[in-house]
């Protein structure tokens, strides 16, 4: 059987809220079809399903927020419409699973099957974590109303020994308030039955929860924290003149209708998508303490909304891609990415992030490398500067071009080889 | 197209690439851009409404006579004389 579960939308994600259903119960899917809207702490998402079936229950409510991982509907082959989903069997094989040796011990260790595990890793690879997960989802499988799952939590009661009085036995806030009672008298934690010993309603939950940080706030501040305590960073910066770049693109846009005109920042990312593909140390994932590297380069390219936050949309193979239809994909991504909705493939898995301040802001930054990636590149604010030519002192357009590189994945001789390719590639913008 | 009108296309078309934009708190011979977060692609999809509008080509070379509102103004006023009549 199949089931769709609350995708994570990034590494800064740790759960969703679940804002539309786009099938009905019934209904059949193919693998791609968007299926449902999910709104995380920073946008809102258009959610693809992996398989293809009918779906056969849907398992949330619109407006619940759940942890990532969590199933939200079971899809079924398309013939057993109807069957009881928990009772399903069937598998529905899609071919092997994609996984390495380490996972597929650890997952005979931990008696995990692996065909029925999704892979968080890249192109649906299963990593050590999906097993993990797989292993241990006591949470997951449970259904239980976000109240309740607080409430529990607050109360200290375990949610897999609460008996579910709502629909199809989920669990509701007051099913958790009985048992928490109940295990005053029982053979209970000490401190959780101290707490739930007053009679009469408990505290409301919401207390702790009056004034949380906005969420986006927090996921920035968990994975960064994250970022900075695993990734050993070292940092790299050159400038690199413009002047051709943006001479041949003047020249080039002259013979544009408006909607085809480029703009610096497209230049620039795909002068690192190929400079990314030049030195492979910095395009991939550090998982299981080592450098995978990528296949493509997916180039995650932070956009920063108004009214605060950010997003990283990822650019498909930003490196193969013509200039202007990298152009058109830009636009239409940041475009999305602030008033409407990103699809859950273009926000996942980035080989490798670009902070780009455009035309306005500081010259330069360093970024904070968001993992398992493991290089974030800078590009400041275009500045003319004065810069010697043939022995001569002219005034160009430049940018500072920084490189910030996980010490683990690669060396600065790395990082610098990148650099300089970066510099090189822009210096004959007509081959981009 | 009349000076006023000018002006009143080109806010409109602000207020559509920057939703909730606060035109008040733009002075008119002031670059619009940064008090109003507007990053390169804002700006060019900014050209772009702004050429729909008014059917000027807009050519990369005027950028930089569109970038203050009051210019802007006197711009697109300037091309649009002659190349289409005043709308009645």
């Amino acid at each position: 059987m199949g089931e769709f579960t609350m995708p994570s939308l990034g590494a800064d994600m740790d759960e969703g809220t679940l804002v539309e259903w786009l099938v009905a119960e019934g209904g059949e899917v193919a693998r791609g079809d968007v299926v449902a809207v999910v709104e995380t702490a920073k946008s809102t998402i258009e959610v693809e399903c992996f398989e293809s079936g009918t779906i056969t229950e849907l398992l949330v409510e619109p407006g619940t927020t759940v942890p990532v991982g969590t199933p939200l509907a079971v899809i079924g082959p398309t013939a057993s419409r109807g069957r009881a989903p928990s009772a399903a069997p069937a598998p529905v094989l899609t071919g092997p699973a994609l996984t390495t040796p380490l996972v597929r011990h650890q997952a005979a260790e931990e008696g995990v099957d692996l065909q029925a595990v999704h892979g968080s890793g890249m192109g649906g690879r299963i990593t050590r974590e999906d097993v993990s997960r797989a292993a241990h989802p006591a949470p997951a499988r449970i259904t239980a109303s976000p109240l309740a799952r607080r409430l529990a939590e607050s109360l200290g009661v375990d949610l897999a020994s609460v008996k579910g009085t709502g629909s199809r036995g989920a669990i509701k806030a007051d099913d958790v308030r009985a048992a928490a009672g109940a295990a005053g008298e029982g053979p209970a934690p000490a401190a959780p039955a101290e707490r739930a010993a007053p009679a009469g309603p408990p505290p409301p939950p919401a207390g702790t929860r009056a004034a949380p940080p906005p969420g986006d706030r927090l996921a920035i501040a968990r994975l960064m924290t994250r970022a900075k305590r695993e990734i050993p960073h070292y940092y790299l910066s050159t400038v690199i003149d413009l002047a051709s770049a943006l001479e041949w693109m003047r020249t080039e846009n002259g013979a544009r209708q408006v909607a085809d005109r480029l703009v610096p920042a497209a230049l620039l990312l795909k002068a690192v998508a190929l400079a990314a593909r030049e030195v492979p140390e910095l395009n991939g994932h550090w998982s299981d303490d080592r450098f995978v590297p990528a296949t493509g380069v997916r180039l995650g390219t932070a956009v920063s909304l108004r009214g605060g936050g950010l997003v990283a949309p990822a650019l498909a193979d930003a490196d193969r891609m013509p200039l202007p239809e990298l152009m058109a994909t830009l636009k239409d991504l940041v475009a999305r990415a602030r008033h409407g909705r990103l699809r859950a493939s273009e926000t996942a898995d980035p080989t490798l992030t670009v902070t780009n301040l455009g035309d306005q802001g500081v010259e330069t930054v360093f970024g904070v490398i968001y993992p398992p990636q493991v290089a974030m590149v800078g590009l400041g604010r275009v500045t003319d500067r004065p810069v010697a030519v043939d022995g001569m002192l002219a005034v160009h357009p430049t940018v500072t071009a920084t490189l910030s590189a996980d010490h683990r994945a690669s060396d600065g001789a790395d990082g610098s080889r990148f650099l300089t390719a970066l510099d090189r590639l822009l210096q004959h913008p007509e081959d981009l | 197209m009349t000076r006023d009108e000018a002006l009143e296309t080109i806010k409109a078309v602000i207020e559509e690439v920057v939703p909730g934009a606060d035109l008040s708190s733009v002075s008119p011979r002031e670059n619009f851009r940064a008090p109003l977060e507007m990053d390169s692609l804002d700006f060019l999809n900014f050209v772009e409404l702004l050429s729909g509008r008014t059917g000027l080509a807009l050519p990369e070379q005027d950028y930089p006579s569109l970038t203050t509102l009051e210019s802007c103004a006197d711009y697109v006023a300037a091309h649009t004389q002659g190349t289409q009549q005043d709308p009645s």
